[in-house]
């Protein structure tokens, strides 16, 4: 029998019955046990395990809110508050997904930013950071699609405002804007369509890109704060001498960062859960009403960077279109990051003092930007907005440039450990 | 020069500062605080039996059941049907006003709103401002107007409780439309300006209930588990410490 051989070489029992009929061990060794992480990563690599905390936490709380949601429009206001008032734990599932949401963006954007500072962006990560972009786009229809589904004010005018955004396309843009809403109006037809797409096309794709994600991860290492190889030197057994396996190391490390997470998470979804507006609205507790305009729309606050470089660009030539360019631009420039980074090193450690300046002024116009956005477009916001959308561009532009002429420090050979 | 984890965390310090600067600068127009507590159960008592003899006349609060209430602030079904209940006799029903949406829109030009979630869109401050915010305008049908919801189309149904108030302007400027500065009471009501401020936040306090029936429940388990997960982190930190002995 063939398979009394295999199992001479995968152990008996249940375990080697699996072994010699599915590579579970052999997929766990590589993935978790047997994956080395450099000794030197800090509390920047927790947001990558976290993402993917926030990303089960928003399937499952989803799961259940499906299971009572209607997505109809004349009962979808009112089973978001059936759940809230009369399904048991409902309140607690729905506030977990709301404030989810928010938190992904928040782990998100501070994961980019891991990889802005140490260049996980750079060879042979270039695809990693793609898959990493393209989850980062999922993540936005994700969320805009789910914004729509509670059918408050908010909800409706915010669709209405981004959908119209297609609509400035040349030629094409009356088409596209109708084709996605299916309609000539955000209306019941929308909100089935968004539904259909938040909780099942998009999802899917998104745990199908994280895999590519992880898997593109795996195949070439993380990087580090130091941003050095810890392939170059490796033991007489082919371990990399300033590695350490994934578990336990860091999987003690990630349930850590998981309880400080959920500290502050249930902190808001039990004591804030509207989190003074910006997490829940205070107009989409009015049901959608294509009648009467919120005083101010504005879309929720992960977007708002990209809402504010919209509106910072003036119209001309009789278009609107050049502010939609502008905003897409924004996002797309992301995608090109490795190829316009030229400096010999990886990391912010031993990068001059423009990267340096450049990073932060960076960092500095993204917050502004997000502040600009969610303001009504008056008094020195415009300005404002302008000029950090300039700034936002020139950290990219500039980059072949000043990243090449930046006076760089000597990399070490191997990582630097510091006491952790 | 500085450590990369102390850059770190005053990264994160700058964001946590800055958060608060966001949320209080979202806030809209700013009315004096309500000051109602949604943990004073006789206040929320009264605010239901204000609701329910004052409001529900004409507004419903679709999405609130009557036995939730009743559950909620410790009445009693009695106490429920012969007091509080005037739409329905089901104690499992909503709150529904047996005033027509057309008949509404034909008689005051608007059908009025739903109150179960009101205080969550207006906020408590605007609400409280509103209910004590009539002031006598010929030129309006109802002969009232409001400071808080200018032309609101709701007529001063408390005016027997308040009185009636007269709006004072400040000196007229050229080219500048009037300001109101205060409002007058002009004639009394049956309560003193102190009691018809109390009976407004009584009301307030119970929209701000039936906005989230739950939000004490959710303050209260959040204290629980805020507590847990403190314990739980402490634990996760002395089990990553221990085996990160072996990292050099």
């Amino acid at each position: 029998m063939a398979n009394k051989g295999y199992e001479a070489v995968t152990g008996g029992g249940l375990w080697g019955w699996i072994n010699a009929r599915f590579p579970l061990d052999k997929m766990l060794k590589e993935h978790v046990t047997e994956y080395y992480a450099p000794k030197n990563v800090n509390v920047w690599y927790l947001f990558g395990a976290l993402a993917i905390f926030v990303l089960a936490l928003q399937l499952l709380t989803g799961i259940f809110l499906t299971m009572n949601y209607k997505p109809s429009a004349t009962e979808a206001f009112g089973s978001v508050e059936y759940i809230m008032r009369d399904v048991e734990w409902g309140w607690l599932i729905r506030y977990l997904h709301s404030t989810g949401a928010s938190a992904f963006f928040i782990v998100v954007y501070l994961h980019m930013f891991r990889g802005l500072m140490y260049g996980s962006y750079r060879a042979p990560r270039e695809l990693l950071w793609i898959f990493g972009m393209v989850i980062y786009l999922a993540l936005m229809a994700e969320a805009f699609m789910g914004y729509l589904l509670p059918w408050g004010n908010m909800s409706y005018w915010g669709a209405q405002v981004i959908v119209s955004l297609f609509g400035t396309i040349p030629v094409i843009g009356d088409f596209l804007s109708e084709w996605i809403k299916g309609d000539y109006f955000i209306s019941d037809i929308t909100l089935n369509r968004f539904f259909a797409l938040h909780v099942v096309a998009l999802p899917l794709l998104l745990v199908f890109l994280v895999v590519a994600h992880i898997l593109a991860l795996h195949e070439v290492g993380s990087n580090n704060p130091d941003g050095v190889e810890i392939k170059k030197h490796k033991d007489a057994r082919g371990i990399p001498l300033d590695g350490m396996p994934f578990h336990p190391y860091c999987t003690v490390e990630d349930v850590m960062a998981v309880a400080v997470f959920l500290l502050l998470f249930c902190g808001v979804v039990f004591f804030a859960p509207t989190f003074g507006g910006l997490f829940l609205e205070s107009p989409n507790f009015d049901v959608a009403n294509p009648m009467q305009t919120p005083p101010h729309i504005a879309p929720v606050w992960y977007f708002t960077p990209f809402y504010a470089m919209l509106r910072a660009v003036p119209s001309f030539l009789g278009t609107q279109v050049w502010g939609v360019l502008v905003m897409f631009g924004a996002i797309l420039l992301l995608f090109f990051l490795p190829w316009l980074d030229r400096s010999p090193v990886n990391s912010i450690r031993y990068k001059g003092w423009i990267s340096k300046l450049a990073l932060t002024l960076f960092a500095i116009s993204f917050v502004v930007l997000a502040y600009c956005g969610m303001k009504p477009p008056s008094g020195i916001f415009p300005l404002l907005a302008r000029i950090f959308t300039g700034v936002y561009f020139a950290f990219f532009l500039l980059m072949p440039w000043y990243s090449r002429i930046d006076r760089v420090k000597p990399v070490p050979d191997r990582i630097v450990i510091n006491a952790h | 020069m500085l450590t990369d984890k102390l850059r770190s965390l005053m990264v994160v310090g700058l964001l946590a500062a800055l958060l608060p600067v966001v949320v209080s600068a979202s806030e809209g127009e700013s009315f004096p605080h309500a000051g109602n507590d949604v943990r004073n159960t006789a206040s929320l008592q009264r605010g239901a039996r204000n609701f329910m003899n004052y409001c529900s006349g004409c507004h419903s609060a679709q999405y609130v059941r009557y036995n939730r209430v009743a559950t909620d602030l410790g009445i009693s079904d009695a106490d429920l049907k012969a007091n509080l209940m005037f739409t329905s006799d089901k104690p499992a029903d909503t709150i529904r006003s047996a005033l027509k949406a057309d008949d509404a829109r034909a008689w005051f030009g608007n059908a009025p709103p739903d109150l179960s979630l009101i205080a969550r869109s207006r906020g408590t401050d605007y609400l409280y401002a509103f209910l004590r915010g009539f002031y006598l305008d010929p030129s309006r049908p109802t002969g009232m107007n409001n400071v808080a919801l200018k032309g609101t189309a709701m007529p001063h149904v408390l005016f027997d409780l308040q009185g009636l108030q007269q709006a004072v302007y400040a000196p007229a400027k050229a080219g500048v439309a009037p300001v109101i500065e205060k409002l007058e009471l002009t004639t009394k009501g049956s309560l003193t300006p102190e009691q018809y401020d109390d009976f407004v936040r009584d009301t307030v306090n119970f929209l701000d209930y039936i906005g989230e029936p739950v939000q004490v429940k959710r303050r209260d388990l959040g204290v629980w588990v805020t507590l847990f997960l403190l314990v739980f982190a402490g634990f996760a930190y002395m089990l990553k410490r221990e085996y990160f002995r072996d990292i050099h």
